[in-house]
């Protein structure tokens, strides 16, 4: 408990110094101790405030987010695909429908990057979210039936798993 | 190389603005409200993404590039969750969604 605490304060640093590298793009040992000092601050500001949890800074998700981020880019790029396809076809081939479906997800984390994963693909987007479902907006009988199957289900479960 | 790198940068940009051109037809040509948010969709994700993308083959390994990475980065988390708020505002003051069954 205690170091996984001290690990993600740690990390937390070192992504915020990060930030900075890439935001100033000057590199003289003053600036880049004035942007020590700034990220040491808001480190010390933040495990005051007790926002350093799973929740504000979910480090334990780096790895698994390294498969899941290009599977979703790939699920996005084909939605994007069929949707465009669909809306400049003159017949506009789209099914419009509403429907509500189960999360298998532990915690609320989980949830929100399932929902936001669902509203990122084209064609379906989430309308509300509650304990354990989600409504969705789906614009074609394709696009709901594959959320229906669960796969981006299972595969966000698996990647809250991972800790 | 660099004709390459060029020529994937432009094919990048291109077709990128073909797909946020499409998102905007998309708007106009969808029925309701709700189906209309699908159009935004392409433009936030492929559209944005592959203009992006063209912009950082043009920047080559320098910090522009990673600047964008992360413009990229926090419009792909962001918009998802304005999206989400457009809609679930929608629903809670009442607007019913047209589906498919009662278009028909």
């Amino acid at each position: 408990m205690q170091t996984s605490s001290l690990r993600r304060t740690l990390s937390l640093f070192i992504l915020l110094f990060l930030t900075w590298l890439v935001w100033s793009g000057f590199y003289t040992s003053l600036l880049l101790g004035l942007g020590g000092l700034s990220c040491l601050f808001v480190v010390l500001l933040s495990r005051r405030m007790d926002i350093i949890d799973p929740e504000g800074h979910p480090n334990h998700l780096f790895f698994g987010l390294l498969t899941y981020i290009p599977w979703l880019a790939w699920e996005t790029i084909k939605a994007n695909i069929d949707i465009s396809w669909r809306i400049i076809q003159p017949s506009l081939p789209i099914a419009p429908r509403v429907i509500r479906i189960k999360t298998s997800q532990k915690t609320h984390l989980g949830q929100v990057i399932y929902a936001n994963s669902i509203t990122l693909t084209p064609g379906t987007v989430s309308v509300e979210v509650e304990e354990g479902e989600i409504t969705v907006h789906a614009l074609t009988n394709e696009a709901a039936d594959e959320l229906l199957e669960g796969s981006m289900d299972r595969r966000v479960t698996r990647l809250e798993g991972e800790r | 190389m660099d004709t390459f790198i060029h020529l994937a940068s432009w094919l990048c940009l291109l077709l990128g603005c073909c797909f946020c051109m499409i998102g905007g037809v998309g708007l106009l040509r969808l029925p309701d409200f709700y189906s209309r948010i699908h159009g935004g969709g392409v433009t936030d994700t492929l559209g944005a993404g592959l203009v992006i993308t063209g912009l950082m083959l043009q920047g080559g390994l320098t910090l522009t590039t990673a600047k964008l990475a992360m413009i990229l980065l926090f419009l792909l988390l962001t918009s998802p969750v304005a999206t989400h708020a457009i809609a679930r505002a929608a629903q809670h003051s009442g607007l019913k969604p047209q589906v498919a069954d009662a278009a028909a």
